[in-house]
């Protein structure tokens, strides 16, 4: 068993841990992004969407405890590597190159953002004991501009940390070839700016439209 | 021919604990004919006249082929010309007038020597783990009894482009030494004569840049865009190929 231990301590292995969890944590962000879609269908739709997710019950809880462990593995993992990577150069040069590759050198900063932005998802809306119905939930937190602000900038945070993660996260297991790089790299880049615009729609339609989810 | 005036901004330490900081100098009348490092002896013939401490610089081949010169130019190794080496960077490549901040490499596995001269033993160190082949002495074997592909035989080639010169190392935002492992283990693993060590290679040559204390890649591309060799970041997924299938299918 040890070996395992050896591999996973690895500079590479870290990366495997970064890029497997990565990819389990975009596989939640499409699946938590399609369902929260269902709000442009109206009020009902999204109510309806709501209680059948709550009444899987059992399934619901394990799967919760499973998004909390990647979390918690890939966050670990993150600070980990930006810690190790900090002390790697510990004299820093006096100018910086004018070609810089802003989404991948950001990557632990949108990540502590996404962090943040987590925290306060969670007290808005699962950390509470519930009166209301989910749309109306949702319709009268956001319908504070200071959440609703901090909406934009996380989800913008978020954006800009998956375009580089959903090509990185290929690169890191070893995945890159001529014949398939550009649609990995473009691809990878189109799916983070849809995903994140689509997100990002739901704040923006609640503070600017009376009668989204109304 | 042009002449052109420089302000230069260089990173003057006069050794591994001293405490360095920037000295400005003019460099006086530079003809664009001379390459970066000669116009650094131009500097230093001058200081030397003035009785002053010459500009200590890594240099060797001053052909692009040793991998020994390189320093840090306004913020990137080997200066702004893609795929050129410091040595072979000509003058030309500046304006009238320009400022020059020149730093040396800077990473914790580097230990600065002097001035601008780094250690870059580690890569010594990283190569003496795997780096090689074993061989049978003997005869000499026959040119080309070994079929291999030729696309495999171009990108060992390519790989094996690598002169070891740190600029990589240099350029990562992590000071992660990937992009020249890669380089080392793909032109060897692509190879039939690489395959007998091919997994312990992979293990201890990670193992080695580990300790070392190179950084970690984050696949941020800022090696590949200042290799003066051009090698490419396809060389790295590959390093993470060979790393997969030496920790989990091999027998080491
Ligand atoms: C839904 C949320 C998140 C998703 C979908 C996500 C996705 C990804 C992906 C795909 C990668 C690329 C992995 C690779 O390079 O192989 C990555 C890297 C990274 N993530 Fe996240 N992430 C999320 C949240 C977070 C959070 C909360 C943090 C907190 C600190 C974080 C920190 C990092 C860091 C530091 C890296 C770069 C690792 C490196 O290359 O050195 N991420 N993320
Ligand atoms: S990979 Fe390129 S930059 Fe790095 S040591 Fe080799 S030649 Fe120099
Ligand atoms: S001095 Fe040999 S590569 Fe520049």
């Amino acid at each position: 068993m040890s070996w395992i231990i050896k591999v996973f301590r690895s500079s590479i292995g870290k990366k495997y841990i970064m890029a497997a969890s990565g990819v389990c944590l975009s596989f939640f962000l499409l699946a938590h992004l399609i369902g929260n879609s269902v709000s442009f269908w109206g009020k009902e739709a999204y109510n309806s969407y709501a209680s059948h997710l709550h009444s899987l019950g059992f399934i619901i809880y394990i799967l919760e405890i499973l998004l909390l462990l990647l979390f918690l593995i890939h966050i670990v993992t993150g600070i980990t590597l930006f810690i190790e990577n900090l002390s790697a150069r510990p004299t820093r040069y006096a100018i910086q190159t004018k070609e810089r590759n802003w989404s991948a050198s950001t990557m632990p900063y949108s990540g502590i953002l996404i962090l943040l932005f987590l925290l306060v998802h969670l007290l808005n809306f699962h950390f509470i004991t519930k009166t209301v119905s989910t749309a109306e939930l949702v319709k009268t937190t956001l319908s504070n501009p200071l959440i609703a602000s901090f909406y934009l900038l996380s989800l913008s945070g978020l954006t800009l940390h998956a375009s580089h993660g959903f090509w990185s996260l290929f690169q890191s297991l070893g995945i890159n070839h001529p014949k398939y790089n550009i649609f990995l790299q473009r691809g990878g880049r189109a799916m983070a700016v849809l995903i994140g615009m689509t997100f990002i729609l739901i704040p923006l339609l609640i503070v600017t439209t009376d009668s989204f989810l109304q | 021919m042009t002449i052109i005036h420089l302000t230069l901004k260089i990173w003057r330490q006069t050794g591994p604990e001293s405490k360095g900081s920037f000295k400005t100098y003019e460099s006086g009348p530079i003809t664009t004919a001379m390459s970066f490092l000669e116009m650094l002896d131009v500097l230093n013939e001058r200081l030397i006249l003035n009785g002053e401490e010459p500009v200590a610089f890594d240099h060797d081949c001053r052909e692009g082929i040793c991998g020994m010169c390189g320093s840090v130019i306004n913020g990137t190794p080997h200066g702004p010309e893609k795929k050129t080496t410091l040595c072979q960077l000509h003058m030309r490549h500046f304006k009238d007038g320009d400022t020059l901040v020149i730093e040396p490499f800077r990473s914790r596995a580097f230990k600065l020597v002097k001035d601008l001269i780094v250690d870059r033993s580690a890569f010594d160190a990283i190569i003496a783990e795997g780096g090689y082949v074993s061989v049978n002495t003997g005869g000499t074997p026959d040119a080309n009894a070994i079929p291999i592909p030729t696309f495999m035989a171009e990108q060992a080639l390519d790989a094996a482009e690598c002169i070891g010169c740190g600029a990589c190392v240099a350029a990562c935002p992590n000071a992660s030494a990937m992009l020249f492992v890669g380089a080392k283990i793909s032109h060897l693993a692509l190879l039939p004569q690489g395959q007998p060590e091919r997994s312990k290679r992979a293990l201890a040559m990670v193992k080695k840049m580990d300790e070392l204390g190179f950084g970690n890649c984050g696949n941020e591309k800022y090696c590949e865009k200042s290799c003066p060799k051009g090698i490419s970041i396809s060389n790295i997924a590959r390093l993470n190929r060979e790393f997969m299938r030496a920790a989990f299918c091999s027998e080491e």
